[in-house]
């Protein structure tokens, strides 16, 4: 079984590219648009449909990237996730998906769910 | 064999096909005269042997004297205490069914009906895991054969002993034309002789039995695997003759497992005693409960933290040595133990279109990390059919088998005598790295706990709070849930994690699990099962052999109505290629899913004799579900709950 996770180099990029893109700044995006281009465009394969992540693909839901980074992110990623063009995923889209992220609930501490208790 | 020796069964054969043809050329015959132009046909006619089986009665068959070889077949069958035989009914090896069932009185084996040959090899599967001993299983030589191959490849993967017997008439001169022939062949076994074992075609009563109770020790002398005999149909009819050499069944002694090299075992034990951060890996390691309790002493004697790759329990997941696969990085000696594959133990591989398409290779370990390898596959390697994966240079090579090599690694690492302040450091930081492990693993299952579909690991953890009072065993887990069992239910004990299918058929899980729980029947072990879509529509009919044959087994649906490994590899390949994703009228690349319509899973299990339930797709409502479903196997009926759930 492969564990997909962001590669550091990959992680550096992303950080790098966030501090580039920051005079840039994406507009804000739209939540509910943002919901549908999650599983529109396959994000949800990998991190699940509300960004819980797993064995395949970080969690994202409600995630500490910026939109900028994570924009950077997806079109130079050449890690296990593939990387979405602009033909393909908008930047309009990528401000979307990342407003839904930031609008999921943060997860609950696991020590308030009875059955993750140690 | 001449036909003076064997009168009886060639002239019956013979005799029966000529009256089938005379009874099936009689009314074409009177249709013949003439009376009026004739019709022109609206679709071929039946050929004369098609004619006669539809619509005749059979001929009465003149009865073969003495004891049929086939009685004698199941004596031999009989002495290797082999408990049950799950089978698809066949007419290629009638004689020998008739012999099972009457003459040995369908015990020892006990015939299970199974309605899909490669139900049957994985139901055989299954079983061995849990109990330790083989089952054997009959098919068609041809069409049989041919239903059963990707459960067999399936066992060789696994390293799992299945005698697979199938009915063959050889000789082409006698044998009845039509089906028989059809279903006949030269040599069947070369279907599946790139991945078995072992194949033979007795050509005598003597030398079955002795074909048998090799083919049988051969199955089970590490490294294990499947076996294959041809069983010729004139062989079962047959009398049993006094050639003036009586019949004798060979008696079955194990042999003794190979193993490791006794001056390589030392070398190995000086390695890891004198290392910094020596690191264990087990896949296959542990083929007994004892073989946990070895690594478990092993581990603790070396203050070796333990990589579990899950081909078998190895190593309790709450000992304070277990650790992730990431656990390579920092070690400066690696014992692989029965590794399917070493080099990506020590080697990361990206798929990511780069090198031409064909993705990025990368070292996952410190250069000069010492690496040794003790594995009973080297011993049993096939050309053409290939599960080695790529070649990783090994420093300290063992072809051995593992759990038979550690009680002389064991004493050699004593020998050796590991630097004990040096454990005790090692063994403490481990106790800090699986603790704060465990943390950021229960965090990462409450993220999404209360979505709809439901999350994988609230799937997972339900289910674990259904059964943890119970004798429990987790007989399967397909369809990936983000390895959630291994990551947080507290598996110690040999039977609570049986690995996977070992060659990624597909359809494995639901044949396993049904195998698996019989045994678990037998031992009065509650079963319960992860059972995945796209896995139970291979070959659903063994849910009804489940029923059938009261094994009772808790199957839990991870239903993410789709393919999903393959949506995500049809994604990958599409945005390499800057193309939007066809996804049709669906949620993922067309051809991928497993939606509009939706399987309704818990009424085809119904329909096959089980207690279900569903669709589940409230997490609330989980909960209450596997509770009830709990109650109905603790009475003894299998029972499945289908649950919508996320993709991972």
């Amino acid at each position: 079984m492969k564990m997909n996770v962001i590669p550091s180099a990959a992680r550096n990029l992303l950080f790098a590219a966030g501090v580039l893109f920051a005079s840039t700044a994406l507009a804000a995006g739209s939540a509910e648009k943002g919901k549908a281009a999650f599983v529109q465009h396959g994000c949800w394969q990998c991190h699940g449909l509300v960004g819980q992540g797993g064995v395949t693909g970080p969690r994202l839901a409600h995630t500490a990237l910026s939109v900028e980074a994570l924009s950077a992110f997806v079109r130079n990623t050449r890690g296990a996730m593939p990387p979405y063009q602009k033909a393909i995923l908008s930047e309009a889209d990528i401000a979307d998906i990342h407003a839904y992220l930031q609008s999921l609930p943060k997860p609950p501490d696991y020590k308030s769910i009875p059955l993750l208790k140690p | 064999m001449s036909q003076d020796t064997n009168p009886d069964r060639r002239k019956f054969l013979t005799g029966a096909a000529a009256a089938s043809a005379a009874a099936a050329m009689a009314p074409a015959a009177k249709a013949a005269e003439p009376q009026q132009p004739p019709r022109a046909p609206s679709a071929l006619r039946p050929t004369m042997q098609i004619a006669a089986a539809e619509t005749q009665p059979p001929a009465e068959l003149p009865r073969v004297p003495g004891k049929p070889g086939s009685d004698f077949m199941v004596d031999v069958i009989k002495t290797l205490g082999i408990k049950y035989l799950p089978a698809n009914c066949a007419s290629s090896y009638r004689a020998i069914h008739e012999s099972l069932i009457n003459y040995g009185q369908n015990k020892m084996p006990e015939f299970l009906t199974c309605m899909h040959e490669e139900s049957a090899v994985g139901m055989a599967h299954g079983y061995f895991k849990i109990a330790g001993r083989p089952l054997m299983t009959l098919c068609h030589g041809t069409v049989g054969l041919q239903h059963a191959t990707m459960g067999i490849y399936n066992a060789w993967c696994d390293r799992v002993p299945v005698i697979i017997v199938g009915g063959n008439d050889l000789d082409a001169a006698h044998r009845p034309p039509g089906v028989p022939t059809f279903h006949a062949a030269q040599d069947i076994n070369a279907l599946v002789r790139d991945f078995t074992k072992w194949d033979d075609t007795p050509v005598s009563l003597q030398h079955f039995a002795q074909s048998f109770v090799r083919a049988y020790k051969i199955a089970m002398t590490p490294p294990y695997g499947p076996v294959m005999m041809s069983l010729d149909a004139g062989l079962q009819v047959e009398p049993v003759k006094d050639h003036g050499e009586a019949l004798y069944i060979p008696r079955y002694v194990p042999t003794a497992p190979p193993q490791g090299d006794t001056g390589a075992v030392k070398e190995a034990a000086k390695l890891l005693a004198g290392a910094q951060n020596p690191l264990i890996v087990a896949d296959r390691c542990a083929r007994t409960a004892n073989g946990v309790d070895l690594l478990v002493q092993l581990a603790e004697l070396l203050g070796a933290r333990v990589i579990d790759q899950g081909g078998r329990m190895n190593f309790p997941k709450t000992h304070h040595l277990n650790a992730p696969p990431t656990a390579v990085s920092g070690a400066d000696v690696i014992l692989g133990l029965e590794l399917s594959d070493f080099w990506a133990t020590v080697n990361s591989f990206t798929d990511n279109g780069e090198n031409g398409g064909v993705g990025t290779n990368g070292t996952r370990i410190k250069p000069g990390t010492k690496l040794i390898s003790v594995s009973s596959v080297e011993l049993n390697t096939k050309a053409n059919y290939q599960d080695f994966q790529r070649f990783q240079v090994i420093d300290v090579p063992m072809a051995g088998d593992a759990e038979a090599t550690l009680p002389a690694l064991i004493e050699a690492v004593k020998q050796a005598g590991p630097n004990k302040a040096a454990v005790d450091r090692r063994a403490e930081a481990a106790r800090k790295a699986r603790a704060e492990g465990m943390e950021r693993a229960r965090q990462a299952a409450a993220v999404g706990w209360d979505a709809s579909p439901v999350s994988t690991a609230r799937l997972c953890m339900e289910t674990y709070a259904a059964v943890k009072h119970l004798d429990w065993s987790l007989v399967a887990s397909e369809g990936n849930v983000s390895n959630w069992p291994n990551r947080l239910w507290p598996i110690e004990k040999h039977y609570q994690w049986l690995g996977r299918s070992g060659g990624y058929g597909v359809g494995y899980g639901a044949p396993a699990s049904v195998g698996a729980a019989l045994a678990n029947r037998d031992l009065g072990r509650f079963s319960v099962s992860i059972q995945s879509d796209g896995d139970l529509m291979y070959a659903p009919g063994v849910l009804w052999t489940a029923a059938k044959h009261k094994i009772p087994l808790l199957a839990v649906m991870h239903n993410n109505r789709a393919y999903h490994q393959e949506v995500m590899h049809v994604q990958r390949l599409s945005n390499f290629r800057d193309r939007v994703a066809n996804y049709g009228p669906d949620r993922g690349p067309v051809g991928t899913t497993i939606m509009n319509p939706d399987i309704e899973y818990h009424k085809l299990a119904e329909s096959l004799g089980w207690w279900a339930k569903g669709p589940i797709k409230d997490p609330k409502e989980l909960g209450p579900a596997l509770r009830e479903a709990v109650k109905v196997v603790q009475a003894g009926q299998p029972a499945l709950l289908n649950v919508w759930t996320q993709p991972r």
